[in-house]
């Protein structure tokens, strides 16, 4: 099997000794074949142990090892080093605090996605006996794209609105959101709307279409954005202009 | 967390930006035409004054410059902010009451037609 | 365990660190042009009112050497601004038609056939030809 020479730039952060992040040169030999989070597997095994990231499944399922790769929001393990050339920068998350290397603190994501109450809210209460909530396959098809977002954060590193603007709630808390309020089954919109029609939400995107350029998982977040002002711009004048409608 | 009012101006954004892609290319061909010396018949006075004098062509000539203003303005604010200028509530004003000045400016020349 | 998490100061490199955002920028930088002739329209709706003499100093203007690298300019950035927005529109009006979504490209054609026919429609009816 043929090798090649990797020469990575890794970003460290040490908060016990560091006062700012700095980059350290790696040099690896990895297989043709490898991606970067195998080559940071190697430098972890072989040349320093002090080296802290996230990963888990190795296979673009579980969405942890989201990272900048030469300033390009990736998934370290769907970034093969045969598609680069020369060093390879690897850096942390854009736009998230860094609690060490390449450890990002996620919590603001995680209260934001919290917030957008992603999970059915049933319109109307089923008892057990009345047996399952149906679909059609075409009212499973309004949402189904947007099912497929697995929390890996690579948008917000990707949206320069997320970084100029911390209180936005960002494409892929809306884009679920929108996933649960384009369901049959669901009557949560009016509580979602509280959240994501607030100026801090959807209004803060200027439609750059960067997160869904990086998504990995092609969900489209632009696109949930961009349906979600629609609606929400609808239901302000039909509530302001036709107050009579409202039920 | 109450509901934003921002669909008051993201509404006539997105109509400016639907009305100025589909129309205003064709516009500035008209004028650009006039601008090299071949003017378009249209934009021969007495034809065009004609045709401005009508109450459907000065509701679509206002309707269309205030769409325009607007959704450029609009545009602009937020571009102010991405090239890092935080003042964003006075820029808002100050480009918001342009637009519109410039279609009450348009209004009034368009009465005089 | 100590914690210090570290903020990286966002700055305007941002602009050059993919082409998208300098695509970005320039659809966005498509408003001063386009907001630009929309005051031009009003300029020239009040030498309209002001009659025949006024009307033609302004075509007169018009034919400046600045007006005219300001319409080549503009229209540049007008066509830039029709193109990305109706290459958009899929996304914030997707069409579902039994079942199965509209691919982008059957809307956004639709748009740039309209926005074709309408243009010619436009140039035609002000005698352009």
């Amino acid at each position: 099997m043929s090798e090649r020479r990797v020469e990575l730039e890794v970003l460290r952060y040490h908060p016990e000794t560091d006062a700012a992040p700095r980059f350290q040169r790696y040099s690896v030999d990895c297989r043709e074949e490898w991606v970067v989070l195998d080559a940071l597997n190697h430098v972890k095994e072989t040349l320093d142990p002090t080296l802290s990231y996230r990963w888990s499944c190795h296979m673009a399922v579980c969405g942890s090892c989201g990272m900048m790769i030469n300033g390009e929001p990736r998934l370290a393990c769907k970034s093969f080093l045969r598609d680069y050339q020369g060093v390879i920068r690897v850096e942390p998350l854009a736009h998230f605090p860094i609690e060490r290397d390449l450890v990002t603190v996620i919590d603001d994501f995680m209260a934001k996605l919290k917030r957008v109450k992603p999970y059915l809210i049933p319109a109307q209460a089923r008892a057990l006996e009345q047996g399952e909530y149906r679909q059609t396959p075409a009212e499973l098809k309004r949402y189904k794209q947007f099912t497929l977002c697995m929390n890996c954060m690579l948008c917000y590193a990707a949206c320069p609105e997320y970084g100029l603007i911390p209180k936005f709630i960002g494409p892929a808390a809306i884009s679920l959101a929108h996933r649960y309020n384009q369901d049959s089954r669901d009557g949560g919109r009016a509580a979602r709307q509280e959240e994501i029609a607030a100026a801090e939400g959807v209004w803060e995107c200027s439609f750059t279409g960067a997160c869904s350029e990086v998504c990995p998982e092609h969900v489209d977040p632009a696109a949930a954005l961009q349906q979600v002002k629609i609606k929400s711009t609808v239901d302000w004048y039909l509530a302001h202009l036709m107050p009579w409608l409202k039920k | 967390m109450a509901q934003s009012s921002k669909p008051i101006v993201w509404g006539p954004f997105a109509a400016g930006g639907t009305l100025t892609a589909f129309l205003t290319p064709a516009l500035m061909v008209l004028t650009l035409l006039a601008a090299l010396g071949y003017t378009p018949d249209l934009l021969a006075y007495e034809r065009l004054h004609a045709f401005a004098g009508s109450w459907l062509a000065k509701l679509a000539l206002a309707g269309t410059v205030f769409l325009t203003l607007w959704s450029a303005a609009h545009r602009l604010r937020i571009t102010c902010y991405d090239l890092g200028v935080r003042a964003d509530t006075l820029v808002a004003t100050l480009l918001y009451s342009a637009a519109l000045a410039g279609t009450a400016a348009a209004a009034l020349y368009l009465s005089r037609i | 365990m100590s914690r210090k998490p570290y903020l990286r100061e966002e700055t305007m490199r941002w602009v050059f660190r993919h082409p998208r955002y300098l695509r970005y920028m320039a659809r966005e930088f498509s408003c001063l042009f386009i907001g630009g002739y929309g005051l031009l329209m009003v300029w020239g709706l009040k030498r309209l009112s002001e009659g025949p003499a006024a009307w033609r100093s302004f075509l007169e203007v018009l034919q400046s050497p600045a007006s005219i690298a300001f319409h080549v300019l503009a229209l540049g950035f007008a066509l830039y601004h029709s193109v990305t927005w109706f290459k958009l529109t899929p996304k914030a009006l997707p069409v579902q038609v039994g079942g199965e979504f509209l691919p982008d490209g059957i809307i956004s054609g639709a748009h740039y056939a309209v926005w074709a026919a309408l243009s010619l429609a436009v140039l035609i009816l002000a005698g352009a030809f």
